[in-house]
Parts: C-alpha cells; structure tokens; sequence
C-alpha cells in the first residue's frame, strides 16, 4: 500500500498508468479503520495487477473535496486521472470491494 | 462439517459483546459474528458519558467497545467476520448460513442492533456520502468551517449536532416539533452553545446540488410553507447530518421469530418463542435502548444460554 498525501496523489493516481485502487480513509472514523486491514489483505493477492494506495483526507480535505468525497469510507478505482468506480459508506464492506476489484483486476 | 458451539451471537455490539463475556466465562464455546465494525451504532458515537463507571477523560465509543472486544476476547469468545444470509433455529442445533460458511450452535443470541433511519426526503440515496452523512466521527471533519445541518431532537442528535460544532462554523438543528426530545442536562449544553442555531418544526423534503448536496427544501410542518436553502457561494456545499433514530435490523428473522414493529419479543429473561434463541440489545422490543440496558441484556441472554444447555 502505497501512502499518498496532498502533494503525491496526482502524480500517484490522476497522471499515473493503469488502474488505482485509492483508499480514501479518516481519523477518527472507525468503519475506515475496520475496512483498512482487508484492503491490505487484498492489495497482496491483486497488488500485481492494481496499484494501490490509501490517502489520510482528515490531512488533505480539500484535495478529498475535489474528487467528490464528502463521506467514509471510500474505496475508488481511478483509471486515465478518472474515478471508474467506487464503494462507499455502508456499501464499502470487504466482500462489496473485492468483488469491485476483481472486476478490474 | 464445523464445530457445534455452544453458542453464537449475532452482532458485535455492547450486548454481543456482554453475552460473549458472560458465556465465555461460563466456559461455554462461543463464537461473536458480526457483519461489518465492532461496536454497532456506538462506534460512530463520539461522546458516551452515561454508561455507568464511564468516566475516563476523552472516552469515545470507539474507545469504550475496544475495551469490550479484549474483555470478550480475553475469557475466549471467538470472532468471525460474516454476513449471515439464513437461519434455520427450529432444530435442537441451530444452523446459520454466511457468505463465507455454515455456523451451528446449540443456542443463537440475536443482538443484531438497528441502524439510522433515513432522513426520508427526496434524493436522499444520491446524496449519501456527498453531503449526508448518518456518522458525525467519520464526516464531521469534511465540514471543517462549513455549514452543518443535523435532523433530529433526541439525545443523539443534539449531542452530535455539539460534536459537529468542533468543525463546523454553524450547526443548525432541524426538529419536526418546537421543543427537543433530549435529556434536560443536553438540551441545556445544546441552547448554551454560541455556533448552535434551531429550525423548529420542519423537516427536510428534498436534497439537490450538482455532485455535492448544495441545496435543500425545508418544509415547516405547522404552516406547510416551503423554504429554499443553499449553500453559502464561497462554500459551495453543506453537511446534512440525520439522526432521527433506528430501524431494527431484523429482516433475517422475519416469520421466524416473534415481533413487534421489527423487534423481538422476548420475556424478561431474553427468551424469544423458539427454545435456545434469545435476543439482547436494541433489537429486541423494550422500553430504554442504551449501552447499559445493551449490556445488561447480554448477560441475561447468555447466562440463559447457559441453563438451557445444561438443562438439555
């Protein structure tokens, strides 16, 4: 899993090739957390295939704003700088983004 | 075939997590399946201080089920993370089907929860995640400096509505009624607080805005006149925060069990109509959900568990 941080993401995700996982977590919010493990779980079984990373928006909420992100958690798929697709909310379980990323893996 | 526990609890919340306690130290094989976080709704709530004994300086939900999860952990309750599809309780072993495997037990305790009921206005779906949000500790800091609405005016909603004001510039509670619903002790913090405004007697009707909420119809329940309101310019989105109470989550035991609007009956001992299956916790039809009655609810339910297994 690959850290991003406001100075990183659009050189890591938007200006990047092929596809991106982003984990799109916060402090503070526990549902993030308890999702966090099974992305690093999968980032080893698909890592080959899927760049993944995970980006902290309570330190980069306006970079979070400007991809549409107003709730957590978010796991997206970005491709070409464009988010493809997403899981969020109650709708990011782990079962709900494996099957997101094997659709793109 | 896998194991026949002794008993599996449904859910992960302070009432799981209590009967896991107490059937684990009554030595009774017991395995907690909990479908997403620990904790249930309160690992989404920020304050907790009428849980008794909790008083430790700077306790969240998050913090105080933490400390449940090691105590159930540490007299030997296992945890599994699944989604249970079906159930077949009528047998004397109890069959539960998940996604990822078939669980038996001799005893089942349902303390499945409940979860936020919607704000209930149009558009709602789109919007969630992109301006609404059921989860002050996992939004509020999006909002740092914006404007927040919260919906409610019970207890919940006016302690996050407080929680909201550390990052929002404005926090404006929307009530259906003119008087909250709230503990006296909140309500009084609540009128108290500089950055906390009310909209009495109005519920939200439609959300809008282009890929964030940015917009929103209030209409007063009293005069049924409709009010537009928009996101300051500079901003260009606000927060819109429901907590208007919980829906039972008890689809899976439709027909099954015994209800009453979505919860379970039980008697006073936790006993639903089939013998073995108890229920605890907010799930169940009762006069006061909270942590405490959660949990005492737990302890009943698996010490139950206990006598109908060696009474068997």
């Amino acid at each position: 899993m690959l850290e991003l941080d406001k100075n990183t993401f659009e050189a890591e995700v938007l200006k990047a090739e092929g596809k991106i996982l982003v984990d799109f977590y916060g402090d503070g919010c526990v549902p993030c957390a308890a999702l966090m493990p099974h992305v690093h779980a999968f980032a080893e079984t698909y890592g080959d295939k899927i760049k993944f990373c995970a980006l902290n928006t309570t330190k980069a909420r306006r970079l979070a704003i400007s991809q549409k992100i107003l709730g957590l958690p978010v796991i997206a798929i970005y491709e070409n700088g464009e988010m493809i697709d997403s899981c969020v909310k109650e709708d990011a379980t782990a079962e709900n983004v494996e099957a997101m990323i094997k659709k793109y893996a | 075939m896998s194991k026949v526990y002794d008993v599996i609890i449904l859910g992960a919340g302070p009432a799981g997590l209590a009967a896991g306690l107490y059937a684990g130290r009554s030595r009774l094989s017991t395995l907690i399946i909990e479908k997403g976080q620990d904790g249930g709704q309160i690992a989404i709530t920020d304050e907790i201080e009428n849980y008794p004994g909790q008083m430790v300086e700077g306790e969240s939900g998050p913090s105080l089920i933490a400390r449940m999860t090691e105590q159930a952990k540490k007299f030997g309750a296992e945890r599994c993370s699944d989604v249970i599809k079906s159930v077949d309780l009528t047998g004397e072993v109890k069959k539960l089907v998940g996604n990822k495997g078939e669980y038996e037990a001799k005893c089942v305790i349902v303390a499945t929860g409940a979860f936020p009921k919607p704000i209930g206005c149009e558009n709602e779906g789109k919007f969630t995640g992109k301006g609404i949000s059921f989860c002050a500790t996992c939004d509020a800091s999006f909002f740092e400096d914006f404007e927040v609405y919260v919906v409610g005016g019970g207890d919940s909603a006016v302690e996050e509505a407080m929680y909201l004001t550390k990052f929002a510039r404005k926090v404006t509670i929307i009530h259906r009624r003119n008087e909250l619903r709230a503990a006296k002790s909140i309500q009084e913090k609540a009128f108290a607080n500089p950055k906390i405004a009310f909209l009495w007697d109005s519920v939200v009707v439609k959300v809008d805005g282009d890929d964030l909420l940015s917009s929103m119809t209030v209409k007063n329940v009293k005069t049924g006149e409709l009010t537009e309101i928009t996101a300051d310019e500079d901003d260009g989105l606000f927060g819109l925060f429901g907590f208007i109470g919980y829906n039972p989550n008890s689809q899976l035991f439709e027909g099954v069990l015994d209800m009453e609007n979505g919860y379970i009956k039980t008697d006073e001992n936790m006993h639903t109509n089939i013998p073995g299956v108890f229920a605890a916790g907010d799930i169940r039809v009762k006069s006061l959900r909270q942590v405490v009655t959660a949990a005492a609810d737990g302890a009943i339910a698996a010490m139950q568990a206990e006598h109908f297994i060696s009474n068997h």
